[in-house]
């Protein structure tokens, strides 16, 4: 078995898996709980300042008999207060020395509350801190959480009065609620942040009721936006890791990063890993399915280790990240065109009408005369010649292995955008353009 | 051309006979898989694992299917049972697991027993090895009987570090997974498969070796710490009519044991068959009959279709396959030319009040004999009593009941301290099935590393390793 241990900025845990500062860690009872289950670590729910919270406060969007693909809350931090909470840590990190027990925080802004909050916790025994500054609802509006890491000048600031007082390291979790995520990310190491950590939740509306008119979630008649989490969120989440991960001021600072966002497999783990994050945090995964799912986890990226050859997370953290470009670098001579295997086709035509309704009308129905075929209908048959290779065909296609992208070649020139555009910029004109992929043997019908 | 626009061919007259004998369902497909695995609702303390014998944490091997990892998949169902690929394919799933599953009220249940089916070939494609020997710890058991108790037994012993020698009378280990299970329900390679994996933990198997024979039960009880007995049931007994050692006159079991390990084309069967009895092997040996190409099969029975022992898919896939059923009907002759059957003599029944079962007894009819003209009566009216290893057995305390060992049930073990039973030879009462073997092996190889080495604290120590 593959070794999973992870060391993240000197907090050592037995494998990549977090619990998320969520429900899921909200006591001691859960914690111990998870850890007994096989988590590696937990990142406390946050505390800090006194809340009430409301009743109802999930939504959830379920899909096609799926349920809980994505799950919205309006609830806020710990309701428990910081005492109690205090006192459950200290039991914990006790009880689980080897296991990361890191601690949620947010307090109003102001460098004593946070100094102090800082100073309370280091006093548990607890690993390390995360900085809220991403709860997108509540708390925000009291300006807290995602207040702050929407300004990348609050997020260098209270990570400067923090810093200035922790001795163990400090985890900055960031909102995606913004423009550019990089910027709070490179405000967080300007503020001397040992770690970065995201995605927060997602501003959300999950729905209207259409027999009451009420928003889901529904509060007394009242709705609002609230944090978006689960599954449906993976791939925001992948993007905005990777544009944190690839990011060369990060880079340079070589800060860890916590990924989070709709993680709940072993797969999904490996992801974010392969996009650069060291750890892992989980939270609507647990809520729908418990702790248990954890014993998947560790098995099943354990063995997948085992079948690359991976002995350690270490090499393949981050293995995918120097393959994230921008359209600009992309190569325009790379072509690919779609194939149909007719001896795994099953004429449900879907491919036909994407392609003639939705692409470049590529795809023609016709009658193929084959040997052994029972039914007059008409076979789905590419036209090579016209096809553009965007791929839609086959995503629609609900047969495996049945259309497949095949890479040709076609003597377009490999060059990318930004070299085209640096070369003959007189491309940006429409007429120059035509004239260009007449040379290149590009013909757009 | 695509699979799906072949005619499917569920005709038997339009399928060869190895077509016949092929797997009936076929394993699924990966998608198909996933699809269904991903239906599973992952129940948290699920019905269908408490309703499995060996308990087989089954919300977890189908999230591991739809997770991609497969692998793991297999070794969940194979800590829990190392005999998961025959079990998957022959365990009664309508009356166990997918009998249990939540889903029931409104919709079909999952189909446990396939995907647990498709988890094990997906190990056994790939030959991956899960457990390797325990750590020696110098002590000897015997295994009498190398069929599902037995071999479950071994194995659990032999990852918990004990020196294992099963003793097997034919020249094949398996018992009835190998001999009885017919091949469209479970090909005899996989039970052979299972014997190897049970050899690759260090066991060692000895067949052709017959107990009371060979070597005797003092011999082991001497030379070995600990005995498990597990001999299952012996053929099917007489009918003690008239006319039975006719020619074409069959025992069941017999006949199912050519179809597993004779050529097919080389199987004698008749144009008309009865057999006789309903239980599962009397559908298994019609259902055979049928599709070796007997032209007429039926089922003779001297009670109703309400008291057939038989489970009640087996019931049905007779039926799909054109068995007739002759209820209440009781056979009281066969009859013969020049030593050869040529029909059963028969009585018609009528059912009485009930007997100490509760089921209805059945009353002959007066004046109401015919005779089924056939060419092949097979007899499937149970097996009998082991009454050789029985008597063996007393001489060391060991008490039976009606013909069954006894044993306790938290152990497995008998009144005398090295002997351990299980399997069919100890199953009294309840459904005697491959899967509840499994178990029996199971529960003794705790029970006797507990015995013998230690608390159960330190065996789960010594598991995990």
């Amino acid at each position: 078995m593959a070794n999973l241990e992870i060391d993240f900025c000197g907090i050592k845990s037995p494998n990549p898996f977090w619990l998320a500062s969520a429900p899921p860690s909200n006591s001691g009872y859960q914690v111990q709980k998870a850890f007994e289950q096989g988590w590696g670590g937990a990142v406390w729910k946050t505390i800090g300042a006194p809340v009430l919270n409301v009743c109802n406060r999930y939504g959830t969007i379920d899909y096609k008999g799926s349920k809980i693909i994505g799950l919205n809350n309006v609830k806020l931090i710990s309701d428990r207060s910081v005492e109690t909470n205090l006192k459950e840590i200290k039991e914990v990190k006790k009880n689980f020395p080897n296991h990361a027990v890191i601690v949620s925080v947010m307090v109003e802004s102001s460098k004593e509350a946070w100094q102090d909050i800082v100073k309370r916790v280091e006093d548990t025994g607890a690993d390390g801190f995360e900085l809220n500054f991403g709860c997108p609802h509540g708390m925000s509006e009291r300006g807290m959480g995602s207040a702050m890491g929407q300004v990348p000048e609050y997020t260098c600031m209270v990570t400067e009065w923090v810093m200035d007082v922790a001795t163990r390291p400090v985890i900055v979790k960031l909102t995606p609620n913004i423009t550019d995520i990089v910027q709070p990310a490179r405000a967080a190491v300007k503020g001397r942040a040992s770690a970065i950590s995201l995605i927060n939740t997602i501003n959300s509306i999950m729905g209207v009721d259409l027999d009451t008119f009420r928003i889901v979630p529904d509060v007394g008649g009242k709705g609002g936006h609230g944090g978006y989490a689960g599954p449906a969120v993976k791939p925001i989440a992948l993007h905005l890791l990777s544009a944190v991960a690839s990011d060369p001021e990060i880079q340079k600072a070589k800060l860890p990063i916590s990924g989070i966002g709709g993680v709940e497999t072993w797969r999904d783990c490996v992801e974010f890993m392969l996009l650069g994050a060291t750890s892992v945090q989980v939270c609507t995964a647990v809520m729908h399915w418990g702790f248990r799912i954890v014993e998947d986890m560790i098995d099943g990226m354990s063995n997948w280790m085992d079948e690359k050859g991976f002995k350690s997370c270490d090499e393949f953290i981050g293995k995918s990240v120097n393959r994230i470009s921008s359209f600009g670098d992309f190569d325009l001579g790379f072509q690919t065109v779609a194939r149909i295997d007719h001896s795994k086709c099953i004429q449900c035509n879907l491919c036909y009408i994407a392609c003639n309704d939705a692409a470049h009308q590529c795809i023609d129905l016709k009658d193929l005369k084959l040997s052994d075929q029972t039914n007059e209908r008409l076979w789905p048959v590419v036209r090579e010649e016209d096809c553009v290779g965007c791929d839609l065909c086959s995503k629609v296609c609900p047969v495996d292995d049945c259309i497949s992208m095949v890479e040709i070649e076609t003597g377009r020139p490999h060059i990318t955008w930004n070299e085209l555009v640096a070369k003959k910029p007189e491309v940006l004109e429409w007429d120059k353009m035509e004239e260009y992929r007449q040379g290149a043997n590009i013909h757009i019908h | 051309m695509a699979e799906h626009y072949k005619p499917q061919k569920y005709k038997a007259w339009e399928l060869t006979l190895e077509e016949r004998f092929q797997e009936y369902f076929p394993p699924l497909g990966e998608r198909e898989a996933v699809t269904e695995a991903n239906r599973c609702l992952y129940c948290y303390d699920a019905p269908c694992m408490v309703a499995c014998p060996t308990h087989i944490d089954i919300p977890t091997f189908i999230k591991k299917i739809a997770t991609g990892n497969v692998k793991g998949s297999a070794r969940t169902i194979l800590e829990a049972n190392l005999l998961g690929a025959t079990c998957s394919r022959v365990c009664p799933v309508e009356e166990l697991c997918e009998g249990a599953c939540v889903l029931n009220h409104d919709h079909p249940p999952i189909m446990i027993g396939r995907l647990q089916r498709y988890a094990m070939d997906y190990a056994a494609d790939r030959k991956i090895k899960f457990f390797e020997p325990g750590k020696r710890n110098g002590l000897k058991v015997a295994v009498v009987g190398t069929g599902p108790a037995g071999l479950s037994c071994a194995g659990e012993l032999a990852k918990l570090g004990f020196d294992v020698t099963c003793l097997e009378k034919k020249p094949l280990a398996g018992g009835l997974d190998t001999y009885g299970i017919v091949v469209f329900r479970e090909p005899v390679e996989v039970s052979l498969s299972e014997v190897k994996m049970i050899e690759q933990l260090g066991v060692t198997v000895k067949t052709n070796v017959t107990v009371g024979k060979d070597v005797s039960f003092d011999e082991l009880v001497k030379q070995y710490d600990a005995v498990f007995v597990s001999v299952g049931m012996g053929n099917v007994p007489a009918l003690e009519i008239p006319g039975e050692e006719l020619e074409g006159v069959v025992d069941g079991l017999d006949f199912i044991e050519e179809t597993k390990i004779m050529k097919l084309d080389s199987i004698e069967f008749g144009n008309r068959v009865c057999v006789i009895g309903a239980g599962n092997t009397a559908i298994d040996c019609v259902t055979i009959a049928r599709r070796l190409g007997a032209e007429r099969v039926m089922i003779v029975y001297r009670r109703s279709e309400a008291e057939m022992p038989c489970y009640h898919f087996e019931y049905e896939f007779a039926l799909k396959e054109g068995v007739s059923f002759m209820f209440l009907t009781q056979p009281i002759e066969v009859v013969g030319k020049d030593g050869k059957v040529e029909g059963l003599r028969c009585i018609r029944m009528d059912l009485g009040g009930p007997d100490a079962s509760g089921r209805r007894v059945p009353i002959p009819v007066p004046n109401s004999e015919f005779v089924l003209p056939c060419d092949m009566v097979v007899t499937a009216i149970g097996q009998k009593k082991r009454i050789d290893i029985l008597e063996k057995l007393t001489a060391f305390g060991v008490k039976n009941s009606k013909g069954y060992i006894v044993v306790d049930p938290e152990t497995n073990r008998t009144e005398h301290p090295k002997i351990f039973a299980g399997g069919d030879c100890v199953r009294s009462k309840g459904e005697a099935s491959t899967v509840m073997a499994v178990q029996d092996g199971k529960i003794a190889a705790k029970a006797i590393f507990n015995q013998l080495v230690g608390s159960t604290t330190v065996q789960q120590a010594a598991t995990r390793k």
